[in-house]
């Protein structure tokens, strides 16, 4: 969302600029340029397309960044299909997102059908696409720096949120609190629990992922952010190796990352960073005692 | 109650009714073992439920082979992954079949998998169980929970396969109630496995070395958790002090259980040479097999071990040397995952589902054209293909014969040497017959001829052989234009087949 703003900003601060408002009053709007915007905004619905690969995609992109009058277009046509232009670049293309209520939005009924009638599904079809962000962008660092391409399994994803899960686990043990969940209040269960109650994988009969499983939604989670053209496929390593593109930092920074937090303070959850690492190995000292303890029926 | 004096005593706050449970305290340790009871009722229900299978079931312990199938899963449960479902199947079948000896094989296989499969309890879509038990609060109101455990779960493996490993619970399932933690039970089933071994208590020996080995399984499983979460993030380590201790104790713990159960091992090895009762000669030779695995077990840890100090320098090259960016982002961690873990369900949900919105990107919408839709609709579905892709003729280039000597010429130096048993020959004969043939077949005589110097008598006692081709230095000195050294005595000596096929049937 920044990027091309703070271009304009600067394209109206600079000193040459008068004659550039003056231009695009005195040419007005053809139907040619608005179907090049169009044209334009319809090479950004396509995300696997990359602008290098593309002649005509790369000269409307060029023709973006030198002519304010037309940028302004594009981004008219793309406001009224519903759309939020994140950047505009010859490395991302032209990074458009659905609005939330846009008709090109994702609904998580459509997404996966057991979500919108089990909660506990919908639940972990969300987090695997959050912990799917967390294990590509570990560090803030990482989100932040525009040359930074991340790199994930997606076994690795499960056996970080299942460690989260654990620690977690831990510290109720420690605590002393039990923290199996009441029967008749499903909803107030805490979230970690149905992470780790659910298996991370299981055999099926014809050699595929096993849907409900935990590697099998966020095997699911990361197909579709293949088909989003956020990740590239580059090997079949644990589960599925993927790497990052630009879209995705664009898209997890800009707009999900900001959203799910505006979220969380809503909530009066107000998580406050030094910078300093967070996912932590299990602190010293439990280290060794753990599996002694953690889970045994008659620990005194 | 039933003398009258004790009432006089009861203090007069208690007489305001009963109370239903002692309280919290009380509870605490009544959930426990709840929950201890929970873990073993997959078992009970096994047996309760084999009625219900189509046949006649009743024959087979059920929980036997649940516990069996518990026990092959921990012990071939590997450092990286666990144990292979077919394999346990498989070894589970002879104790399926000697339950039901006259049944079909089909039908123990069935049994096998019927248990493994139940104790993964497949048809949940957790595949785990689920009790529910209930406590009192420290309000005193009564509250129902669920207690969801596992038994065995599986977990992926190397190249996308499904492994099994046994969970704690169903470790200590198996074991049995422990209350101390790793090392020291470790030591103590060490200490008391030296002092049966030396009072020839054997039977008890291989109980505790089991037990031994169940708890370095569980230890070396410690371990790899600890090493996965340190390869993780180099920042989240203390890298100074506590990574390099926790290593350095663990090395020192592996060198010191190594040469612990290398003593073992010796007295062991002792004392299955010494045993005279067959018994104790079997058992103690299956205890070497276990302490043997132990050693392993404890190599394996340690080459992880040495493996940790270089991966963490590498790791902290690329993460923190390099240039610092102007800007920060999100920690997507820190920020968001960590917090949204412990909360409701009901709340978390709300903050991933903000996520899911933002964070999926665009999807283009489908519009179909009736046109399209109809002709759609009527394509036959495509066949599945079973048999996958057609395999491609391999081209096969034959590997030239860079063989120094060919078959001839080996036929024609074993026919030189195939020496009657009572005549044996100096090599310098057998060169000078073998230049006589072929002026390049006294090297491979000579060849065989040093080989037999040192004849493979453990080959031929196994398997079963009647002669064997040896050779002998009397000190003579070979005198021969291509060849020097010691004029070596070749001959044939036969061996009692029939004999060593009765001593190796005893000796297993």
């Amino acid at each position: 969302m920044s990027e091309h703003h703070a271009e304009h900003a600067d394209a109206w601060s600079e000193p040459e600029p008068p004659q550039t408002p003056a231009a695009s009053s005195v040419t007005p709007v053809t139907p040619a340029d608005a179907a090049d915007a169009a044209r334009l905004v319809s090479f950004g619905l396509q995300p696997k397309l990359l602008p290098a690969r593309d002649a005509e995609y790369a000269e409307l992109l060029r023709r973006y960044r030198e002519d304010p009058a037309f940028a302004r277009l594009a981004d008219a046509v793309a406001t009224g299909l519903g759309l939020v232009v994140l950047e505009v670049s010859p490395r991302a293309g032209m990074a458009v997102t659905a609005d939330e209520d846009s008709v090109f939005a994702v609904r998580m009924g459509d997404y996966a059908r057991r979500a919108s009638t089990d909660s506990a599904d919908r639940f972990l079809h969300g987090l695997a696409h959050l912990a799917v962000a967390a294990m590509a962008f570990p560090r803030p660092e990482d989100l932040a720096d525009d040359g930074y391409i991340g790199r994930l399994t997606v076994n690795g994803v499960d056996a970080f949120v299942r460690q989260a899960c654990r620690r977690l686990e831990e510290r109720a043990e420690e605590q002393g609190e039990n923290t199996d969940p009441a029967s008749d209040a499903p909803g107030l269960e805490a979230a970690w629990r149905i992470y780790a109650r659910r298996s991370s994988t299981g055999a099926t009969k014809d050699a595929r992922r096993l849907a409900g499983s935990t590697t099998g939604i966020v095997g699911k989670a990361v197909a579709f952010l293949t088909d989003s053209g956020f990740l590239q496929r580059t090997g079949d390593d644990a589960g599925g190796a993927y790497r990052t593109t630009a879209r995705y930092q664009l898209q997890v920074r800009d707009m999900a990352g900001s959203a799910a937090m505006a979220e969380l303070l809503e909530l009066g959850v107000v998580p406050v960073s030094d910078g300093s690492a967070t996912l932590l190995p299990p602190p010293d000292g439990d280290d060794l005692e753990l599996a002694a303890d953690a889970g045994l029926p008659f620990h005194a | 109650m039933t003398s009258p004096a004790s009432t006089e005593f009861v203090p007069p706050q208690l007489s305001a009714g009963p109370r239903p449970a002692p309280g919290p305290a009380a509870d605490e340790g009544l959930a426990r073992r709840l929950r201890a009871l929970a873990c073993t009722a997959p078992l009970h229900d096994l047996d309760a439920r084999k009625a219900n299978l189509a046949g006649e079931y009743s024959v087979y312990a059920m929980a036997e082979v649940a516990l069996a199938a518990i026990d092959l899963v921990t012990l071939n449960m590997d450092f990286d992954t666990g144990a292979d479902h077919e394999q346990i199947v498989g070894r589970l079948l002879p104790r399926v079949a000697a339950q039901a000896p006259a049944r079909p094989t089909a039908e123990h296989e069935r049994v096998a998998r019927w248990v493994l499969e139940n104790l993964i309890n497949v048809g949940s879509v957790d595949r785990g169980f689920r009790a529910v038990y209930g406590t009192f609060g420290a309000d005193g109101v009564y509250t129902r929970r669920d207690y969801d455990f596992k038994l065995i779960e599986e977990v992926p493996g190397y190249g996308g396969g499904v492994y099994l490993r046994t969970t704690d619970e169903a470790v200590n399932v198996l074991v049995g109630a422990l209350d101390t933690d790793v090392t020291s039970a470790q030591i103590a089933a060490e200490v008391k496995l030296e002092i049966l071994i030396s009072r020839g208590r054997l039977a008890d020996a291989q109980l505790a070395a089991e037990q031994a080995r169940y708890r370095t399984v569980q230890y070396a499983e410690t371990l790899r958790k600890t090493l996965e979460a340190t390869r993780r993030n180099v920042r989240a380590v203390d890298w100074l002090s506590a990574v390099p201790d926790m290593i350095a104790e663990a090395l020192d713990h592996v060198a010191d259980r190594y040469r612990h159960e290398n003593a073992i091992l010796t007295n062991i090895r002792k004392a299955r040479d010494e045993a005279e009762d067959q018994e104790h000669k079997r058992r103690a030779a299956e205890l070497v097999d276990i302490v043997k695995d132990c050693i392993r077990r404890h190599t394996q840890l340690q080459s992880r071990l040495l493996e940790a100090g270089p991966l963490f320098r590498a790791e902290q090259d690329r993460q923190a040397f390099a240039a610092p960016t102007s800007y920060s982002g999100i920690d997507l961690y820190g920020q968001l995952v960590a917090p949204l873990l412990p909360l409701p369900v009901e709340q978390a949900t709300r903050v991933t589902d903000a996520f899911f919105a933002r964070g999926t990107g665009l999807r283009t919408p489908v519009a179909v054209r009736v046109g399209d839709l109809v002709e759609m609709l009527l394509t036959p579905p495509v066949e599945r293909e079973h048999l996958g892709a057609e395999m491609p003729e391999p081209d096969l280039i034959a590997t030239p014969d860079d063989s120094r000597f060919s078959e001839e010429q080996l036929a024609s130096a074993m026919e030189l040497l195939d020496l009657e048993h009572d005549a044996p020959r100096r090599l310098s004969g057998l060169l000078a017959d073998a230049r006589r043939r072929d002026p390049d077949l006294p090297y491979l005589v000579a060849l065989l001829a040093v080989h037999a110097a040192s004849p493979p008598v453990g080959t031929a006692y196994r398997q079963g052989e009647e002669r064997l081709l040896f050779a002998v230095d009397d000190g003579t000195l070979l005198d021969d234009p291509e060849f020097g050294g010691a004029d070596l005595i070749v001959g044939t000596a036969l061996l009692d087949a029939a004999g060593m096929a009765a001593a190796r049937s005893e000796a297993s």
